[in-house]
């Protein structure tokens, strides 16, 4: 296919006088990370494929803040948190989806204090409702027909936001076999990378968390573990390369399952 | 009789007013910490206590101890009405005083007490083998070491005293029912002691009787009156405690850290956004402000009253990636440590020494205060930066709290003192906050950021 793949920008669109129904915020992650913008990749292609009135801040969009904020650096966050603020409200956005937790928390939970207020959506919960009002439809028989998938909930979609359900119905409607860790939902384990702890080695310890996590998702027996979150994924990815499985196990976001259930290329 | 009256309404009321005292002392020591409005939206808050309080929902998260647990707060609930009763009798000089005033119901509610206390007795059982034999691995962790374990067990034996109490007290009774009708007046029957009480006492004369009877009268109110004053100085002050600490929990998302207005202002005025950019700087020679938390008096009075509701169960820890994996960083040592530190605090300012006063101020200050206070020491004498700095924010401690405890929010006001207010920190975090500031990304990088849109197509 020969598809034109269209990412229109804030400014462009401000200059010619048109609003977009949602903005896209990529995050730093999603951005520069070589993984993770494989992730920016297929959400963009899903919206693309969907229709959908969309744009992102290209250059004007900077980091959310989440761990400076997290890491005690309050004004480093509010430096950043505020210029967004700005840069968002000049361009009235009124409904943002990003397929980071991070920024997703940070703007939908600590903006309003600063004078930012938004429809914060996770773009687990947007998929789903492109899937619930017929824009998505997830094809049948796809590649993942009868593959054990797993799902990790990260702790700021799961625990610290309360979404369980939204990722757990796309998959289910991958026609796979649905395999839950040990630890899921209210109870699930994190990977390791909150807290800013992603920018700084572990403190002293026996084991590294993401190499607690992995363990569990090998004795899941699954072969596909299905993510929401870029660090996440690095911490994963990371995990089950040192487990030496990296060629039995794939880590992958829900977006880019879509992709390759729909053949969206 | 009368002597008995008067010396039980002697200890009673003594014992009750000391432990009024240093209850009146845990207030004033949760009240050093900062002032913070927890009341909005009454009715969430009275669904809180009603379900997580008094329902005990969230204990339920893990079965067989939530269960085991239940039978002893139902039956520390039920036995209240029997010890308004001891109250009654003991100072009045009365005999089952309700007994003929609310008919069928007397044998029902003290069966009811009986069989919760059965239960209980069962529970606390289970509990010490749990602790003492099978040594969960929660219950041993390295801040439990002494006192923590001693006083757990302290507690247990507790109940079982008071449940000794019972059973000496009703057995007896029932059987002084039979053999002195004239002064121990039929109640009707009772689920355990009716059958339990000949059983073990049936043999005694009344003379006995009378002794064991009143001896598990004054083992119970005794230990009721004992655990008062022990509560303060013990975990068991959860009893109390999760009440007022799960209304006052908060209701905003977890996900929102408590906002910085003074910074978020010096930003603004900074950037010349909002009406912060027409505010007058502040003068130049003013004091450094600290930002953060270093010791109790810049904490809430919520983390304060979170440390003394704890109960040390540890659930918290159990769910710890950081601790899981062999960090030094422990939710409940967090929450362990800030009551400790209060405790200290409170007891300088209790002896009144003027050591325990700011020196530049030493001389005309009259009292201790909590703005005066100084005593070369803070939190950070307790808790360690490799704690903080292991904490990866992934709220499992927050969710595992039965009684609405949040051990996160004092790490991260600790961590916000010790880069904002210390300038210290992790060396890692430096290039990704030069990062942020300089560049707006995470990391520094040559590439644009939407250089990912042109290898797209």
């Amino acid at each position: 296919m020969s598809t034109e793949w269209k990412v229109p920008k804030m400014a462009d669109l401000a200059a010619a006088g048109k609003e977009p129904e949602i903005l896209f915020w990529v995050g730093c992650a999603g951005s520069f990370d070589a993984r993770a913008q494989k992730v920016t990749v297929a959400f963009t292609k899903i919206l693309n494929e969907c229709n959908i009135d969309f744009a992102i801040l290209g250059q004007e969009e900077s980091c959310t803040g989440d761990p400076a904020r997290r890491a005690g650096n309050e004004f480093v966050f509010q430096m950043t948190a505020l210029q967004n603020i700005e840069t968002l409200n000049m361009y009235k956005v009124k409904k943002i989806v990003t397929a980071c937790p991070h920024c997703f928390n940070t703007l939908k939970n600590e903006y309003p204090a600063l004078g930012g207020n938004y429809e914060v959506v996770h773009h687990t919960q947007f998929l789903q409702n492109l899937i619930d009002t017929g824009k998505l439809t997830i094809k049948g028989g796809g590649v993942f027909q009868g593959k054990k998938i797993t799902y990790h909930d990260s702790c700021y979609i799961g625990r610290v936001n309360g979404v369980y359900e939204a990722p757990r119905k796309i998959l289910e409607q991958l026609d796979n076999q649905l395999v839950e860790l040990k630890r899921c939902k209210t109870n699930g384990l994190c990977c390791g990378a909150g807290g800013a702890q992603m920018f700084k080695e572990d403190e002293p310890g026996d084991k590294r968390i993401n190499m607690e996590r992995t363990e569990e998702i090998l004795d899941s027996g699954a072969t596909i573990v299905a993510a929401n979150c870029p660090f996440c994924i690095t911490m994963l990815q990371d995990g089950v390369t040192a487990s030496e499985k990296q060629d039995d196990v794939m880590v992958y976001d829900l977006a880019e399952l879509i992709v390759n259930n729909n053949g969206i290329h | 009789m009368l002597l008995q009256q008067i010396f039980f309404a002697l200890v009673t009321i003594y014992l009750s007013y000391r432990a009024f005292n240093l209850f009146s002392r845990i207030r004033r020591n949760i009240l050093l910490g900062e002032d913070e409005d927890l009341t909005d939206n009454a009715p969430q808050r009275w669904k809180n206590v009603f379900l997580i309080a008094f329902g005990q929902k969230k204990m339920f998260k893990r079965i067989v101890p939530a269960v085991l647990h239940f039978f002893i707060y139902a039956a520390f609930l039920a036995t209240q009405i029997e010890l308004l009763e001891i109250l009654i009798d003991g100072f009045f000089g009365v005999h089952r005083f309700f007994a003929d005033k609310i008919g069928f119901l007397y044998p029902v509610i003290i069966s009811t007490i009986e069989i919760l206390s059965f239960l209980a007795m069962i529970a606390t059982v289970v509990f010490l083998i749990r602790r003492n034999v099978l040594k969960i691995d929660r219950l041993h962790k390295p801040e439990m070491k002494n006192w923590p374990t001693i006083d757990a067990n302290l507690i247990l034996f507790g109940e079982l005293a008071l449940i000794t109490g019972i059973v000496c007290m009703n057995g007896a009774d029932v059987c002084l029912q039979e053999v002195d009708p004239q002064n121990y007046h039929h109640t009707g029957f009772f689920a355990i002691s009716s059958w339990m009480g000949p059983l073990l006492f049936g043999w005694m004369d009344a003379g006995f009787l009378q002794i064991v009877e009143r001896f598990g009268w004054w083992l119970h109110i005794g230990t009721v009156l004992a655990f008062l004053n022990y509560l303060p100085i013990s975990k068991h002050l959860h009893i109390m405690l999760a009440f007022p600490n799960t209304y006052y929990a908060k209701l905003n998302s977890r996900g929102e850290m408590t906002n910085m207005p003074s910074i978020m202002n010096e930003v603004k005025s900074m950037m010349g956004i909002g009406d912060a950019a027409d505010a007058e700087a502040p003068p130049a020679d003013e004091e450094l402000p600290a930002f953060g938390s270093n010791d109790i008096f810049t904490l809430s009075w919520k983390n304060i009253m979170d440390a003394y509701t704890c109960t040390e169960c540890g659930r918290c820890t159990s769910v710890c990636p950081a601790n899981m994996t062999g960090k030094k960083l422990s939710p409940r040592k967090i929450m362990m440590d800030i009551r400790d530190r209060a405790e200290e605090v409170g007891a300088n300012m209790d002896c009144g020494e003027s050591q325990y006063i700011k020196e530049e101020v030493r001389a005309t200050a009259k009292k201790i205060t909590k703005e005066n206070y100084d005593d070369g020491k803070s939190l950070f004498d307790y808790i360690s930066k490799e704690e903080l700095h292991a904490c990866t924010t992934c709220n499992a401690c927050v969710e595992a709290c039965p009684v609405m405890i949040n051990p996160l929010e004092p790490i991260l006001k600790m961590r916000r003192y010790e880069i904002l207010t210390d300038s210290a920190g992790p060396k890692d975090w430096v290039p990704m906050f030069t990062s942020i500031e300089n560049n707006g990304a995470v990391w520094q990088l040559p590439d644009a950021r939407d250089k990912w849109t042109e290898e797209l197509n």
